[in-house]
């Protein structure tokens, strides 16, 4: 398997060291970490799941919109990112794996490496009622 | 292909009795094709002194990895910028605001220097370097983003035979610390992968790396582990702190070459050895 842009790879690191829940995606959507963090959201830890492609990922969580219906999945914050090269934020409830239901606000931006070019995007999450 | 070094030190010139062996010039090497085209690798203060070998005017390409004053402070001086049937292409990583020539010209402009860029004698042309291949004459380079502060690459060269990479300033052990490593998420990977030489950063002892993480280096054992991960044939040793002399350096080598075994060489990066691949 061919190098990773660099920009992914020191992204990778930085998620691997911080506590904010953090997913990273290559330019195609598709899953390529979420750290330890995020697997408390998740419920399913990355070395059981993998890297996995944009179809795949819609297994492991979904979300829901304020009003409590399902987000299609062309309007997941991370998914809007890489395909109109802009941040976006939005408040919503996640379901992961173990089934149970977090409200989170997401930040979802698009990453561009050296030469300008989209190499993937990140998604960080904020669990509200860990704020209160 | 022939690779020559002709400055080997890192970050700051190191002349002195303790580091006749090694050299005290920083990062400059030379790489002649089988068709006799030639790329310079950085223009430390080693460049000088390559700069007095070509005698009738040609075309030079000058591979610059980054911008740090340890690579470019010997551009000044490169006699074949001052003759002016000389073509000179000075190819540099890109930024996102600022092109080379801006970037460049805070050196080579009053009050540090006394020549303006503008008014060297040689044809010159300045270009960020592609990311991916290009050709100069018969070689081709590859050029790729590395872990270094600041935008930096390291390069391929390949003359169709053989292959040389050239990483002097590069820290990988920040892209694989505390896991388990994987050529996809290592830095400089594809660079090495599977080369006749490669020219490597290897500052600093394992202790000394303790301090210093995210100074954009490399513990000499990274350089190992890189080697070794990518299957590269030798290991030349390259960027030495200045604050080692010889006999650490030696002492460097032989922690180095017990790591490698069998599986590859690793060869001192001493200024003035030359290797013919």
């Amino acid at each position: 398997m061919p190098q990773r842009d660099i920009g992914l790879i020191l992204m990778r690191q930085l998620a691997d060291g911080l506590a904010v829940p953090m997913l990273l995606a290559d330019e195609n959507g598709d899953l390529l970490f979420f750290n330890e963090a995020a697997e408390q959201l998740l419920g399913q830890r990355f070395d059981d799941v993998g890297e996995l492609d944009l179809l795949a990922r819609r297994r492991i969580f979904s979300f829901r919109d304020a009003d409590d219906s399902p987000l299609p999945d062309d309007q997941a914050p991370l998914v809007v990112a890489l395909r109109e090269h802009r941040p976006v934020h939005r408040r919503v409830a996640m379901r992961g794996l173990d089934g149970r239901d977090h409200e989170v606000e997401v930040t979802a931006f698009p990453l561009l490496g050296g030469g300008g070019h989209l190499i993937g995007g990140v998604a960080m999450f904020w669990e509200r009622k860990k704020q209160a | 292909m022939r690779v020559c070094l002709w400055g080997t030190r890192g970050s700051i010139a190191s002349a002195g009795p303790d580091t006749v062996e090694y050299g005290g010039n920083t990062a400059c090497a030379e790489v002649e094709g089988r068709d006799g085209s030639i790329v310079i690798l950085d223009a430390g203060t080693g460049v000088r002194r390559v700069g007095d070998t070509y005698g009738e005017p040609r075309r030079l390409d000058i591979l610059l990895t980054h911008l740090h004053m340890d690579h470019i402070q010997g551009l000044g001086f490169f006699a074949p910028f001052f003759q002016k049937d000389f073509e000179i292409h000075v190819w540099g990583p890109p930024s996102a605001t600022l092109d080379l020539r801006t970037r460049l010209t805070r050196y080579l402009s009053p009050p540090l220097f006394p020549i303006r860029l503008r008014d060297v004698a040689a044809r010159l042309e300045l270009h960020d370097a592609p990311m991916g291949e290009f050709e100069i004459g018969g070689l081709r380079v590859t050029s790729e983003m590395v872990i270094h502060p600041g935008p930096t690459v390291g390069y391929r060269v390949t003359d169709g035979v053989s292959t040389m990479a050239y990483m002097p300033d590069h820290e990988p052990a920040l892209s694989t610390e505390g896991r388990e490593p994987a050529p996809e998420w290592t830095s400089g990977y594809d660079l090495a992968a599977g080369v006749d030489l490669l020219l490597h950063d290897a500052q600093y002892t394992a202790a000394e790396y303790a301090d210093r993480v995210g100074w954009g280096h490399s513990r000499i054992d990274d350089a190992v582990d890189l080697t070794r991960m990518a299957r590269a044939r030798r290991l030349v040793t390259f960027h030495h702190d200045p604050a080692h002399d010889d006999a650490e350096l030696d002492a460097m080598l032989a922690v180095a070459r017990e790591m490698a075994a069998d599986e590859f060489e690793v060869l001192p990066g001493r200024e003035g050895a030359t290797f013919e691949l």
